[in-house]
Order: structure tokens, then sequence, then C-alpha cells
């Protein structure tokens, strides 16, 4: 049984966020939707949640006591405190105290700030905080929108153990993100830009669909398609051979997506 | 719109602006019907069914009763109109100058005090202020946090989540009437005379109507600065053109309709019925009535936006 979207549209006025957008969630394993700003990732978020009708396709997620989400803007209650926000959502999904909001709090290294109001704590607490929201039900599907953004390197790493932990509960989940190496962790990766699916699959199956030939020069190429990465630029040949002045290297994900956002035609 | 509005609102507010009484409507009693011909415009006769003078404007039969002994006639007039009983006292005291044998009595509000009209009306404005304006801010705001759609995906019902983001300001715009009448009347002497459970329900429809633009404006708002504006638009119309200022029957018919489309119209009315003249039920049956109908609309489209807004999916999706 799997969770997810089947040719799902939606538009924003004019403006297409999602076109013939497939998705499919599997029980037990992380799906990291990634992508530039505006791509439609959130878009894609709350049409599987519900909050976000679609304009043609099919939606398949359980009943709400099994959906847990972290919307984009975190989703906590700047009033209540931590123990609060976990205990409102708790109640609404008719749970007895079973030592999950405990649990929760250890996983999260939040006991320490049980007490404080959500509106006090930091960027990268306030965002575990949601995440353990997201997950107190112990969710069938879980739906996380761009987690990770803005926090630091540890806290991305905590952060990615809650997702893992969810996963290995047996939810299906869903991660959106912009950094694409985070992506490397889940187990299946679509990369949508503009609305539109450009690659699915796992991160090594995209990786082995790359073709061209990808090269690392020091110095700005004078024509092709190219990037500037760290300190280097990125040089993508379609065909032939790569420049005389650069160094081929085998293309990660980053360089694979980059790539494929450079793709005039889709 | 930042051009368009002040201009539209110089026009509608302009021609709202009257403090100018275009009819006052006076009931004759036995004997008196031959006085009551000779006094001047604005008076227009009216009938009036109840016999005791002070009932008839107690039921809003007339603004003056004239009744009495031929010789010893009394013109009744209804405090509770503050503009229309200034207008109707100098009339009459004009006509007694002449050697008509009337007096003038002013009742509800004898001293003719501003205070005691407008105390009530601006319960209702404050209660429009919180109504509206605050609800409008609080539910947008949770929508900005992301916290209105957490509840969304909450195993709730949008009627759950409804009262749970209404209740609050509901019981919070209670408190606040409550206390506005009470230091009112203390402070500006501003008479209760009338039936509590009356207002109460006066006042309940009435906030359920305010309470449900609020949501409303909440619903078409994307953040709280648009609530805000919305706010004022809804505000602004009710303080000029309600009748709590200007007098209904003053403006110009072009724009007294919208009066009648404004909620603290018809509180203004049934509050001032109520502390000033102790006015029963069948008095503001009219008022009420047109509250009710209002709160039906407002409430039920607010309900309506606000079930869309929160799930807008509902049933499309296959449950697997």
């Amino acid at each position: 049984m799997s969770y997810g979207l089947a040719g799902v549209d939606v538009a924003y006025g004019r403006v297409v966020a999602l076109s013939r957008f497939d998705l499919d969630l599997a029980p037990g394993s992380v799906h990291a939707l990634i992508g530039p700003d505006g791509a439609g990732k959130t878009t894609a978020c709350k049409v599987l949640v519900g909050t976000r009708r679609p304009e043609r396709g099919e939606v398949r997620r359980p009943s709400a006591h099994l959906v847990g989400y972290q919307p984009e803007s975190a989703g906590s209650w700047p009033d209540l405190t931590v123990a609060e926000n976990l205990d409102f959502v708790s109640r609404s999904f008719g749970h007895r105290r079973d030592g999950r909001i405990d649990e929760l709090l250890e996983l999260t290294r939040l006991r320490t700030a049980r007490d404080r109001l959500a509106g006090d704590l930091s960027g990268g607490m306030r965002q575990k905080l949601a995440v353990a929201m997201a997950m107190l039900a112990r969710p069938a599907l879980l739906v996380l929108d761009e987690p990770t953004t803005g926090l630091d390197p540890v806290s991305r790493s905590g952060l990615w153990r809650l997702v893992l932990r969810a996963a290995s509960e047996g939810a299906a989940v869903l991660v959106t993100t912009s950094y694409i190496y985070e992506a490397e962790r889940a187990d299946t990766v679509t990369f949508l830009d503009d609305g539109h699916a450009i690659a699915t699959g796992t991160a090594a199956s995209i990786r082995a669909g790359f073709q061209g030939v990808m090269s690392v020069t020091a110095e700005c190429p004078e024509a092709g398609t190219f990037w500037r990465r760290g300190r280097n630029w990125r040089v993508w040949t379609r065909a032939g051979t790569a420049p005389a002045n650069g160094t081929t290297v085998a293309p990660d994900l980053e360089d694979v997506v980059t790539a494929a956002s450079m793709e005039p035609v889709r | 719109m930042m051009i368009v509005m002040p201009v539209m609102l110089l026009v509608v507010f302009g021609y709202a602006a009257s403090f100018d009484v275009t009819s006052i409507g006076v009931a004759a009693g036995p004997g008196a019907e031959a006085v009551v011909a000779l006094l001047p415009e604005p008076f227009e006769t009216v009938e009036a069914g109840a016999g005791d003078p002070l009932e008839a404007l107690r039921l809003n039969e007339a603004d003056v009763v004239v009744a009495g002994r031929p010789g010893a006639l009394t013109a009744y007039i209804d405090g509770s109109e503050l503009f229309t009983a200034r207008a109707a006292l100098q009339a009459v005291t004009t006509v007694a100058g002449q050697g008509i044998p009337i007096r003038a009595e002013v009742a509800f509000n004898p001293g003719l005090e501003t205070s005691a009209v407008l105390v009530p009306g601006l319960a209702g404005l404050i209660l429009i202020f919180i109504g509206s304006l605050v609800t409008s801010l609080g539910v947008v705001h949770e929508r900005q946090a992301g916290t209105l759609e957490q509840l969304a995906v909450m195993p709730l019902t949008a009627r759950d989540v409804f009262v749970g983001k209404v209740a609050p300001y509901f019981g919070v715009a209670a408190l606040d009437l409550t206390l506005v009448l009470v230091v009112g009347s203390l402070l500006f002497n501003v008479p209760f005379i009338g039936s509590v459970w009356l207002l109460a329900l006066g006042s309940v429809l009435f906030l359920l109507v305010t309470l449900g633009i609020g949501v409303l404006i909440s619903t078409v708002s994307q953040n709280q600065g648009q609530a805000i504006q919305l706010a004022i638009m809804t505000l602004l119309p009710q303080v000029l053109l309600s009748g709590l200022i200007f007098p209904l029957e003053s403006m110009a018919p072009g724009v007294r309709w919208i009066g009648y489309l404004l909620p603290l119209t018809y509180f203004n009315q049934v509050a001032r019925g109520v502390m000033l003249k102790d006015a029963p039920l069948e008095a503001l049956v009219l008022p009420i009535g047109l509250l009710a109908l209002l709160g039906l609309v407002v409430f039920g489209l607010a309900v309506l936006r606000f079930r869309s807004d929160l799930a807008p999916s509902g049933r499309r999706a296959v449950a697997v």
C-alpha cells in the first residue's frame, strides 16, 4: 500500500505550480522532493495532506488520524510551551498519555526546553518541535516541508535522525528540501522544477541517468553549459569531449539536477 | 484603491453627514387633532395605536405624541432620538410662544444628554472592533504562522476549529460589552431601565454578525495588513451611516440604504430602546429580526468560507 499523487495539476491563476505530477511514497521509506524555490514542493505537500485542492489528478493518503504534517512555517503555537504544543496535538488525535511525548522530547533533545514557550525557541529547536508534533501520532504518512531550511549542520543532522526514525517506525515519509546533498540520505528522490518532475528514482539511478560529460575548470568557460560551484566552474558537455582545460569528474546528484534544470525543453 | 477610495468615501459620507431633521412623526391624542394640525414642517401626522402617550413612544409609533385636556395639552417627545427631539422641542416651544396652549415634555432622556444616546451605540462600535478587527487579525495570524494549516490536517472537523477560533472572541466581546455598558452607565449617568435579557438577545445576534464579518475578512486576507484595511473599510461606514452620529432619516436616500445593511444600525436601535425606553420585544421585533437575518447570512457565509479555506480537498482524496 503506497500513498502519493497521480497526474496532479495545480495552478495559482495563470502560474502552473504542478503539472501532471506523480509521486509514490512507500511505507518505511523516505522520499526527498528537491528543487529550487518556487518549484512546487510546498504545493505538492499541501495537495498530499489535503489543504490544497488539485485541479486534476488523484491523491492517495490515509485518514486524517494517520497523517503527520509539518508545514513550511513550522506550525507550532508560539504562546504554548513545548509540552503544551505536544499535549494539544496528542489530545486532538485522541491519544492517551502513553509516554510518546516523553519519547519524542528525548529524541529531539527538547526535554530541558519542555516548559519554554515555543515562540522563545531557537529556529532549530522550533523545527524539531514541529517535526515531533508531526510524528506524535505515529503517522502512516509523514509530510515534512523544508524541515532543515535555515538550520545549522548539527541541527540538520539531528532532524534527519528523526526523519529516518519515523521511516523505521513504518511511516511513508516525504521530505522537501532545497539542499540537494541532503537528498542523498533519502531512499528515493524526485527533482521538481517549475512544477514538472524532471527526474525520479534513487539518487544512484538519477546519477546513472546522467548523459554527457561533467568537467571542472578553474577559469570561466567561454561557451557551453556551465555554472559556478565552490571556487571552480562546472561544465556540462551534452555530446562530445570536455573542454581542453577541464578535468572530467563523476557527477554527483547536485551536478545532475543542476544540469537537468538547465535543459530548455521539458 | 488609494486614489478612488478617498473620493468615494467623501461622496458617500458627505451625503450622509447631516444633522437636519427632515421628518418628525407626531401622533394626536383625543382632542389634540386641531393643535397637531397647526404644527409646522417637518412634523408629519402619524397614527398611534397605544392609548398612553409614553407607551406609544416606547413602541416607536411616533416621535412626538400630543395628548391631554383641551387647553392643557402636552407634547410628549421621545428623547432617545436626540436631533429629532431637539427639533421637536424647539418647534413646540415656538408654537407655544404663539399663544397655543401646549407644553413640551421630553421623555426617556429628559436632559437631552448626548452621552445617553451615544453610549449604547458606542458599546456596539467597540463590539465591532473586537468582533471584526481582532477576530480577523487573530485568524490571519494563525494562517501566517502555519497553525491553521496544522489544525486543518488534524482529525478535527471544520466546525471544531471554527468554534475553537470564534468562541474565545465571543466570550471576550461579551465581557467587553458588559464592562462598557456598566462603566458607561456609571461614568456618564446613562440610564438602563429596560430588560437585560432583551439587550442580551440583541447583543448575541449582533456579535454573531460582527464575528462573522471578522472571519469573512480573514478568509479573503493574505496578511494582517490587508485584514486591517478591510476591517477599517467595514468599520467606517458603521460609524457614519448607522445612525450613531447622523440620523438615518437625515441622510440622502442614495446613501441611506447602506445604513440599512449595517448591523450597528439595528444594534443601536435595540440598545437605545432597551436602555433608555424600556422598549418591549414587540417594539424591537424589526431590528432584532433583521439582526438575526444578517447573522444568519454573514455567519453562514463565514462558516462556509472558513470550511472551504480550511479543508479544500475534503473528500476528494482516495483514502487508502
